[in-house]
């Protein structure tokens, strides 16, 4: 008698966003990207759907980063240019997409204006063709007069911006609203705050609702790891069971948040014992995002060009039918 | 929980008398209203006092259709009026209801098999409700088995274990609790279940305070639906926190209208 395989069967599907917009569209992109669109847990191909392969962006930031010395042979010559840089991270490092952080915009580094800000975002879309990603400095008060030039001067671009929180998330939303962009909510590894965010937001214009990217929050490994896969598990797991205010695609800035860890940095001679430093940190990168890819990340933010090597490796060998 | 509307029902005078003229005004009137505060079906019953019951019932199917793409439950005794109502239903109905007699389960299973349509099955026989647990997890055993023999998978069906008013029997109270926990053993997958929510609080005072409570009681114990009014601002709002405690639904802070606006 032939056994019969169980199968999960799901009742919802994760939305389906597109980054980017092409001529047609009045956008300037060569091509859009769509992420989400799963109907089964993250690689199961054989329970269900997943039409849309996660994709990887690369970090361009608009100051100088001092980020560790081992990034100087990839970056160094760029640093002080974010259209040459966002151009490398395309060309030769073959990222999917660019998320730009305005960093600069900091009041307590550079403070940067709304203008000068929107010209770098402005810069990057004329650099490269592929969909971009537009992040604030990190200071809400700042970061809010930054929303809304950003979004006029790349107005039907099809931005993704961000982030939205809890406490703050109308300025960015409006912006985005008013300009056809898509936006970021950012929740603190809170599935609870994750699910009002968005609501939130969707209360805003109903049509947001299928134009919000869920940032969960991603630590890196060694630092809380665990409790954003279990969030983002949760938060899938929700989705797939109808419940629509999760069933947002999600994000995560793996790069950022590995770099600031000791485990990346710390030289050979401070640390003899835990092996070379560059192969060391590409590691710890890289780790780090292939737990998120298996939590159900759709898109990833990183770092090393190694690491994303590594990465888009990992995700052709998950995007390989399994299905019986 | 799945809220089936019940305010399309003959016994209520609005309904009857639209039925009688002929005026779809206030049947589109609850059909929308009831969508808009969260029910997912809605029932539909000509009332007892009807003198053409298929006629009426072709008609109210029809009429409420055109205000609602909810699926809808027939609810009526006479099965011929059910069968011409599934006729003309657009998506897969819901039959209310068939009680564990075995002439009466065949005529409806059959036609569930045929139309697609789920079927609630009542604890009940030809002698009446039965006054304890065992008897009415018995009759919804019978009420599986023979679905089974007619194809019909046991999560198509919702068992009532039938609730009588709190005021003249309540001793049936923890006996109906108990059906409801043991009805998930029957089967794997497991039956569902229902109630007639409002029947527990017939003739009692402060109504609505002693349906919410059953409900959340009730779904504390595995109740999976109810016919109820889907307008109870308040028993919507005490659902919506069970299913939060009961894990059913992702907390957040705004849970009782996300409940409330699931299907907008």
């Amino acid at each position: 008698m032939a056994v019969e395989i169980l199968k999960e069967k799901y009742r919802g599907k994760v939305g389906e966003v597109v980054l980017g917009a092409t001529k047609e569209n009045g956008g300037t992109r060569g091509h859009t990207i769509t992420v989400g669109g799963e109907t089964a847990l993250p690689f199961l191909h054989f329970e269900g759907e997943i039409p849309n392969r996660p994709v990887v962006a690369l970090e361009v930031w608009d100051i100088n980063p001092e980020w560790n010395p081992c990034f100087d042979d990839y970056y160094g010559d760029v640093y002080d240019d974010a259209g040459a840089w966002a151009k490398k991270c395309v060309e030769e490092y073959g990222a999917d997409l660019i998320q730009v952080r305005l960093k600069g915009a900091d009041p307590d580094l550079n403070d940067y204006s709304p203008e000068d800000c929107a010209a770098t975002v402005k810069k990057v879309l004329e650099a490269v063709s592929v969909p971009v990603m537009v992040i604030g400095c990190g200071k809400a008060e700042k970061d809010n007069t930054l929303y809304n030039p950003i979004a006029e001067a790349a107005a039907g671009e099809n931005l993704v911006m961000g982030v939205a929180e809890l406490e703050n998330y109308k300025s960015v939303t409006s912006a985005c609203m008013a300009n056809n962009h898509v936006v970021i909510a950012q929740s603190p590894i809170d599935i609870n705050i994750c699910k009002q965010l968005n609501i939130l937001i969707a209360e805003m214009s109903p049509a947001m609702s299928s134009r919000i990217i869920i940032d969960p929050t991603v630590a890196a490994l060694g630092y809380g790891i665990e409790y954003s896969y279990s969030i983002m598990e949760r938060a899938r797991n929700g989705a797939l069971q109808g419940d629509k205010m999760l069933a947002m695609p999600m994000y995560g800035n793996a790069g950022f948040e590995s770099w600031r860890q000791k485990e990346a940095n710390i030289s050979d001679e401070e640390q003899p014992g835990w092996g070379e430093q560059a192969e060391r940190g590409i590691l710890w990168e890289a780790t780090t995002a292939m737990a998120y890819l298996q939590s159900g990340i759709d898109i990833l933010v990183m770092r090393h060009p190694e690491a994303l090597k590594v990465i888009k490796g990992n995700i052709d060998d998950l995007m390989k039918d399994n299905s019986y | 929980m799945i809220i089936i509307g019940e305010r399309i029902n003959g016994m209520f005078k609005d309904i009857a008398k639209a039925i009688n003229d002929r005026d779809p005004g206030p049947v589109h009137e609850w059909a929308k209203k009831q969508e808009y505060n969260g029910a997912h079906y809605l029932d539909i019953n000509v009332g007892p006092s009807s003198t053409e019951p298929v006629e009426a019932m072709k008609w109210l199917v029809e009429v409420t259709q055109e205000a609602s793409d909810l699926p809808l439950a027939l609810d009526s005794t006479k099965y011929d009026a059910i069968e011409a109502g599934l006729k003309l239903c657009k998506q897969p109905a819901m039959i209310n209801s068939v009680p564990a007699e075995m002439a009466k389960m065949e005529r409806v299973f059959a036609m569930a098999a045929e139309y697609g349509a789920e079927v609630i099955g009542l604890a009940m026989n030809e002698e009446g409700i039965p006054k304890d647990a065992d008897m009415r997890v018995g009759l919804a055993a019978e009420l599986v088995a023979t679905a089974d023999a007619f194809g019909i998978a046991p999560d198509m069906l919702y068992i009532d274990p039938l609730v009588l008013p709190c005021n003249v029997a309540q001793d049936h109270g923890p006996e109906v609790m108990r059906t409801l926990r043991e009805i998930k053993m029957i089967s794997d997958p497991a039956p569902k279940t229902t109630v007639g929510l409002s029947n527990i609080s017939q003739g009692t005072k402060n109504r609505e305070l002693i349906n919410r409570t059953f409900a959340v009681m009730a779904m504390a114990n595995g109740l999976d639906s109810a016919i109820a009014d889907a307008s109870d601002d308040e028993l919507m709002a005490a659902v919506a926190a069970a299913r939060i405690i009961l894990d059913m639904d992702i907390y957040c802070d705004s849970f009782v209208d996300v409940f409330k606006q699931r299907n907008r």
